[in-house]
């Protein structure tokens, strides 16, 4: 497990050009760049499209092998000052230039001068998007992202702790060794749930805390609750917002469970795909659930926005209700070592090397990117 | 009484839960006698047993599946003798104030031996909770309506019901099988279930979910009006003239 590295607040930060957030915003940025000087370069606005059509003709393999490089470069680049950092993204910037007009003019002549005006609009775009990267880190600066986080940590519902405190009570002199058991796991529990929780953890520490607290239930529902643990391909050592899974199990319970006589099973599935950890929920849907079904969306919403501060939009949760179950997919990238990102939140990045376990068939939600090449 | 042991039933959906109460109320015994008569994990449950143990006292959780303990409270007044009802729960939350606005009594989990003790000594000197101060909890709807036959509680599922009728004193609750005879008000009813019925005349309120559809009816005088048809009953119900826009608006529903 690597340390976990805390970001300096007032230093400028380089993007994590491994961020699909970050890669989305450049590609905008600088195609939108491009069209305006497009615009304003042709002579009468009729023109105006086909100096658009020819100018991203030279912008978009320009891009592209900008962030290409970039991408290759990002766990060096990360590591290094602001400054050196720009230096050497401006230097990536005037070099793949070089490249890709060197070619074009071996292809086809191009008027003298070209070289010099696009390297000229590639260095102010990276200026201006290194700016622009800079403003958005201290807007979304580590004090503001960690205020979030905190007042975002996974509050346990009142009802189980009682309820809990009360069965292990029940076994204190019918099965002494049981209730120690339970308490140990209250204990561990409660311990997660009352740290700081804003650094993130490895998906096995979620995972143990998750069976813990499925104990803990079944000690209280017994056969009504069958737990479903699907977890031989999980990768253990990726990083998770820590609760992330449990206040789900919560809501697997509570809505799924407990308000049926009959048993019902809680499946956890969780499994790597293509450099993306994947974890899928299910839980019984009972449609007469009346008063026991509200207050689930605030477990959601609040799981959803741990991730999206996490991993911006690398991350998602989806719900889905179907005739009889009600199933919660989330799909986060694999990392497995700590730095700072583009947010300025704590976010992940590092190398993707392990064989990937490609489970085809499985729901999996990808974005498809130019630029953007897969795990 | 005073000699009588004091007969007890505990009805809690967690097995740890009821154990626990269990081994509190054994403790109790050397104190005040009693007698556990037995347990159930939820509301119907408690019923069927009380039907033919009758007991002085219940100790129900309040959150159960199937049938809560509100309900089970409600239904427990039907009974020749109704026992007292003492509602056990493990949060303190807004839903507690509502039992001492009301001076209901109830007792928080985990449960202190002392308390029980002086909650079980309070018990013959207790009535049972009226319906109006139960009604007063928040509670999910009922899930089962409850007549009274031959001393015996009869629960009737909701689900089950295809319409109910007022007639002079009494309600009619008609289900596919049989015909039942119900004391309550059909205003109330109408409050408490408004989703699942839809009132077609002022004294008549049919089940959605049974309705298949509309008839136009012409009788001698040349007067029409419109008829409801219900799935797994023969007999059809007028719709009143104030209520005909149940059957444009149910019509466009069952056509979208």
């Amino acid at each position: 497990m690597a340390a976990i590295i805390r970001q300096n607040s007032n230093r400028p930060a380089l993007p994590d050009f491994r961020n699909l957030g970050t890669v989305l915003r450049i590609l905008v940025a600088v195609n939108l760049g491009a069209a305006v000087v497009a615009l304003a370069r042709a002579p009468q606005a009729s023109a105006a499209f086909g100096e658009w059509v020819e100018a991203t003709g030279v912008v978009e393999p320009y891009l592209l092998l900008v962030l290409a490089v970039l991408w290759a470069a990002s766990p060096w680049l990360i590591r290094m000052r602001f400054g050196m950092g720009a230096a050497v993204i401006a230097l990536v910037t005037v070099i793949a230039g070089r490249v890709i007009f060197g070619a074009m003019d071996a292809l086809a002549p191009l008027p003298p001068g070209t070289l010099l005006r696009w390297l000229l609009f590639g260095l102010i775009a990276v200026a201006f998007l290194l700016f622009y990267f800079h403003l958005r880190a201290r807007a979304l600066s580590p004090a503001i992202t960690e205020a979030r986080l905190q007042a975002l940590q996974a509050r346990i519902r009142p009802h189980f702790l009682f309820n809990s405190i009360n069965a292990v009570l029940s076994l204190i002199r019918s099965n002494p060794k049981r209730a120690e058991t339970a308490l140990e796991d209250m204990a561990d529990l409660f311990r997660v749930l009352m740290r700081d929780n804003r650094d993130l953890t490895p998906l096995e520490d979620e995972v143990l805390l998750c069976r813990q607290y499925l104990e803990l239930e079944q000690l209280r529902l017994g056969d009504r609750l069958t737990v479903d643990w699907n977890v031989k391909s999980m990768p253990g050592d990726a990083l998770v917002p820590p609760l992330m899974l449990q206040p789900l199990l919560e809501n697997a319970v509570y809505h799924g469970i407990e308000p049926s006589s009959t048993p019902g099973t809680v499946s956890i599935n969780l499994f790597l795909s293509r450099g993306e950890v994947h974890a899928i929920l299910k839980n019984p849907y009972r449609a007469t659930g009346g008063s026991h079904h509200s207050g689930n969306k605030m477990a959601l919403a609040n799981v959803r926005e741990r991730l999206a501060l996490h991993f911006d939009a690398e991350a998602s949760l989806e719900s889905r209700v179907t005739k009889d179950s009600y199933e919660v997919h989330i799909r986060i990238p694999y990392r497995t070592e700590v730095t700072s990102s583009a947010t300025g939140a704590p976010t992940v990045t590092g190398p993707m090397p392990d064989p990937e376990d490609d489970r085809s068939g499985e729901a999996n939600v990808r974005l498809a990117m130019p630029g953007v090449a897969g795990g | 009484m005073a000699d009588s042991p004091l007969r007890v039933l505990v009805v809690d959906d967690e097995a740890p839960a009821r154990r626990r109460l269990r081994e509190l109320l054994d403790d109790c015994a050397a104190a005040l006698p009693l007698a556990i008569i037995g347990e159930a994990q939820h509301g119907r449950e408690a019923l069927d047993l009380l039907q033919n143990a009758p007991a002085d006292l219940v100790l129900t959780d309040i959150h159960m599946p199937d049938m809560d303990g509100v309900e089970l409270a409600r239904h427990l007044l039907k009974l020749p003798h109704p026992p007292v009802v003492i509602f056990t729960t493990a949060f303190h939350e807004h839903a507690v104030q509502a039992f001492e606005v009301n001076a209901i009594d109830y007792l928080m989990k985990p449960i202190r031996m002392q308390r029980l003790l002086s909650a079980l000594h309070k018990v013959p000197r207790l009535k049972p909770v009226s319906v109006e101060k139960l009604a007063q909890l928040p509670a999910t709807a009922r899930r089962f309506l409850s007549v009274t036959e031959r001393s015996r509680v009869v629960l009737v599922p909701l689900e089950d019901v295809v319409y109910l009728k007022a007639e002079l004193k009494y309600i009619t609750i008609r289900t596919s099988q049989r015909e039942y005879l119900l004391e309550e008000s059909l205003t109330k009813l109408e409050t408490e279930f408004g989703a699942r019925f839809v009132r077609v005349h002022r004294n008549c309120l049919a089940a959605r979910d049974h309705i298949r559809g509309f008839e136009r009816r012409v009788n001698d005088d040349g007067d029409a009006h419109w008829e409801v048809l219900l799935a797994g009953v023969t007999e059809t119900l007028p719709v009143s003239r104030r209520q005909q826009f149940v059957v444009r608006d149910m019509g466009r529903e069952t056509a979208a």
